[in-house]
């Protein structure tokens, strides 16, 4: 389970990122968070894994209040949270074995990863997650040979590779084409459940979030405007996280041609028309 | 490039403003201005009788240079492994210290930038400012006569050119890659060597081949200040005025350095 | 999970992985090891050090430093500012006739441009300029024009020449066909050609080039001294011969606030005109 309580982070430049946010995610779940763009999504996923320090607040996975911990510690206890990227973020020069295998960084000692000296164990598990991903017949491919969609999946399988009891998840389809990106939303989603992780997951698309979470948080200005089920998505609710839209509009013209072929909800359809944006 | 709209309304395209164009004329009068005036104190420094006599005296230097002393070559073997020893042996020496140091110039990478990276900027500076034969110089004051000298003066030089291109490169690269390593939990050391030095691994090799083609051609007249190398035997040639011996020495050098250009530019294309 | 899925044995995958390697080939692999190894052992081994000279050489390299706490400016202030002065008209005068001349060995360069005779001509005047050390070619210039800052001010044009040359033919070469096309396109003569087809195109990078052969010669001029061919080099010289250190240092210093002031002048001409 991860606890925020009262996180705030102001960057040195000024802007205050996050305002006081707290927030509960239980074993298991997946949790979309939505917001417009500056609204402070990846700042709150890289303060729960210190990548950015927070300027107040509490972060607590589990038992360990990660705000408190020391360099080694916080080490530690960044093997517990995968972080998968937007621009997926792989070492490019280097090849999908060994970007997959850098997710055991954290458990082997320099010399052994120098050396490329991983224990069997390990070099299993890689095999048996690309396999799972479909990558297997490509480890020895360098990463920046591969496609878009073929790279998340190397960082889906990097961040599985630390054995975590969280995902951190930061717009993982921004830069893949719409199949692909509901590809990869199911593989993250699938592996989470399977493994009883928590995720929290970034996301632009509010219709990918709508299908594949349990639960949205909308985030503007650096404060949670909305916390709910995904059922729970209305147009006022988009108008309070992205702001004033005529969203009315959309749904009436989409209720116009729903109404020769009577296709699905006319919320659904004004979301995929934010979707799209 | 202003379009000037006159009196009367016609408009008028003109390459530069009156002030701008006004401000470029001043500028080159300024340029040729210094120029003589520079050329004017190297003219008062020179017997111009003997510049004028230099085509009898180039005439009379080729005369004496062709053909060059052949069996020469045999006595320069030594010399030239010499001198490309003391280019490979000083870009080593170099490289060693080089790259430390560019980590702690770096200001992605340096430790702390009020403390470390102003002297790491210095050892840069400081290097790169000195001349390679002006450093030899020094050394052979000190060590005394001889490779080491010149070792010690090739790579002296050379950690200033490696240390500051590499830290470009290192300031230069993307940093999600680095953090992403971070995130799995990686130590310090690990980061290092997982997030950063895969992405400056070419442009780390590139610039040390490049660094050394231009030392192979700096170790050539280090032995004109006692620093080892084939410069020795040149020095002693020209004060002997043994000319057939200076030119075997030239070509000799010639066809050194269009090796090295060969195999640096075959390195560089292999790791690009 | 379909059988295909549970016949994968990532056991025996991850057994037969192995590491990639730096060298693909095996045997180029070991045959680079071991040369690399055989060379060092060869290398250094030629490496003669006279350890008591060094141990000697400490105490004066002590010294040497000590000298710069403080320099001496003072005593051989004439000869320094003689010798600066020297360093920088050779670098200045060098630098304008060095970048008017590449112009028309560039040009001359260019395989694009060029007729084949004038380009092979133009090309190995070039390499030569190339090849070898700024002070060679000072020694044979101060043995046709005698001492003093004419031949290092030759010296250093000459290397201009070779350097701007270069860099200036393969952009030249490099420079975008279809807008010199459109340029002849409209009938222009050759010289319009050049004006109008390809200056703009390598203008920028040529005024940038020539700021830093700028600070290369300054830092050049500083030793072609050594060999008579004018300059603060010679002074420097004799300070070090006659073991006058806080000379030396003084020099020195001067040397690199002169280096860097250019160093930064060229950096913010190069920023300006990009
Ligand atoms: N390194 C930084 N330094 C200063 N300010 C920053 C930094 N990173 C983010 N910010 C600011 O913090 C705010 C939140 O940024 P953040 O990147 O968290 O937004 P986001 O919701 O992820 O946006 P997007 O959807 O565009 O990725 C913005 O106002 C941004 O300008
Ligand atoms: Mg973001």
């Amino acid at each position: 389970m991860l606890a925020i309580e009262g996180l705030t982070k102001r960057y040195p430049t000024g802007d205050l990122a996050l305002d006081n946010v707290s927030l509960t995610v239980p074993k298991g779940q997946v949790m979309a968070l939505i917001g417009p763009s500056g609204a402070g999504k990846s700042t709150l996923i890289r303060c729960v894994n210190r990548l950015v320090e927070p300027t107040s607040g509490r972060v607590v996975l589990g038992e360990t209040e990660i705000t408190q911990l020391g360099d080694l510690a916080l080490r530690r206890a960044r093997r517990r949270m995968g972080m998968i990227f937007q621009e997926y973020a792989l070492i490019e020069r280097l090849t999908v074995m060994e970007n997959v295998l850098s997710g055991r960084l954290g458990y082997v000692g320099f010399w052994r990863s120098w050396f490329r000296r991983f224990p069997l164990a390990d070099i299993e598990e890689a095999f048996r997650l690309l396999h799972r991903v479909g990558l297997d017949h490509m480890v020895d491919k360098r990463a920046d040979a591969l496609s878009g969609g073929q790279r998340q999946r190397v960082g889906i399988v990097r961040a599985l590779m630390q054995n975590p009891e969280l995902l951190l998840v930061d717009e993982p389809t921004a830069s893949l084409d719409p199949k692909t990106s509901r590809q990869i939303m199911r593989l993250i989603i699938e592996l989470a459940k399977e493994r009883g992780l928590s995720a929290i997951i970034n996301i632009h698309d509010v219709l990918l979030a709508q299908q594949f979470a349990e639960r949205i948080v909308g985030l503007r200005a650096g404060r949670i405007v909305f916390d709910g089920a995904p059922e729970e998505m209305t147009p006022e609710v988009l108008t309070r996280i992205y702001g004033e839209e005529d969203w009315s509009k959309t749904i009436r013209r989409d209720e116009d041609e729903e109404s020769k072929d009577g296709g699905p909800t006319a919320v659904t359809d004004a979301l995929k028309v934010v979707a799209a944006q | 490039m202003p379009v000037i709209t006159k009196a009367n309304g016609a408009r008028l395209w003109m390459r530069r403003s009156t002030a701008g164009d006004l401000a470029t004329w001043f500028g080159w009068l300024l340029g040729v201005a210094l120029t003589v005036v520079c050329f004017q104190f190297i003219s008062e420094q020179t017997i111009w009788a003997f510049v004028w006599d230099a085509p009898r005296q180039a005439g009379d230097l080729l005369d004496r240079s062709v053909p060059p002393r052949w069996d020469y070559a045999n006595e320069l073997w030594k010399p030239m492994w010499d001198t490309i020893n003391i280019a490979t042996l000083g870009t080593l020496l170099a490289v060693l210290i080089a790259a430390p140091t560019a980590f702690l110039a770096a200001h992605n990478t340096t430790p702390s930038r009020v403390l470390v990276r102003p002297i790491a900027l210095f050892v840069i500076v400081a290097s790169r400012s000195v001349n390679s034969l002006i450093w030899a110089l020094i050394l052979v004051i000190i060590f005394g006569p001889g490779m080491f000298a010149g070792i010690l003066a090739i790579g002296l030089r050379s950690i200033g050119f490696i240390g500051k291109l590499l830290y470009e490169a290192i300031e230069e690269i993307d940093p999600t890659q680095v953090e992403a390593v971070r995130a799995t939990g990686a130590s310090g050391a690990q980061v290092l060597v997982w997030g950063i030095v895969p992405q400056i691994a070419p442009a780390f090799a590139g610039i040390t081949v490049f660094r050394w083609d231009i030392n192979i051609r700096e170790a050539t007249v280090l032995g004109l200040v006692g620093a080892g190398g084939i410069g020795v035997q040149l020095e002693a040639s020209i004060g002997r005025l043994e000319w057939e011996q200076v030119s075997m020495i030239l070509l000799l050098i010639l066809a050194t350095v269009i090796v090295s250009e060969w195999v640096s530019a075959r390195v560089r294309h292999a790791i690009i | 999970m379909t059988t295909a899925a549970l016949s994968f044995d990532a056991r025996a995958a991850a057994r037969a992985w192995r590491p990639p390697p730096l060298i693909e080939s095996v045997w180029l692999r070991y045959t680079v090891y071991l040369g690399a190894l055989l060379y060092l052992v060869v290398g250094l081994g030629s490496v003669e050090v006279n350890w008591v000279r060094a141990a000697e050489g400490l105490e004066r390299g002590a010294r040497f430093l000590a000298a710069f706490f403080p320099p001496d400016f003072v005593t051989h202030w004439f000869d320094i500012q003689e010798g600066i002065l020297e360093s920088l008209t050779m670098t200045v005068v060098s630098t304008v006739f060095g970048v008017i001349l590449s112009v028309p060995f560039a040009l001359g360069a260019a395989r694009n441009i060029a007729p084949l005779p004038i380009y092979l001509f133009c090309r190995s005047v070039i390499a030569i300029s190339r090849t070898f050390q700024e002070v060679i070619i000072a020694i044979l210039f101060v043995a046709m024009f005698g001492f003093g800052p004419l031949a290092g001010m030759i010296t250093l044009a000459f290397a201009t020449i070779g350097f701007l040359g270069k860099l200036l033919a393969e952009d030249i070469e490099d420079i975008d066909p279809s807008q010199a096309e459109a340029v002849r396109a409209t009938g222009a003569s050759w010289f319009q050609l050049l004006a109008w087809g390809i200056q703009p195109q390598v203008l920028p990078r040529f005024i940038g080039l020539t700021a830093y052969r700028f600070d290369i010669n300054f830092r050049e001029s500083a030793v072609l001294g050594l060999v008579g061919a004018g300059g603060i080099g010679d002074t420097l010289n004799s300070s070090l011969d006659r073991y006058e250190f806080g000379t030396s240092a003084a020099i020195l210093l001067i040397i690199i606030a002169i280096v860097l002031a250019c160093e930064y002048a060229s950096g913010w001409i190069r920023r300006a005109v990009q």
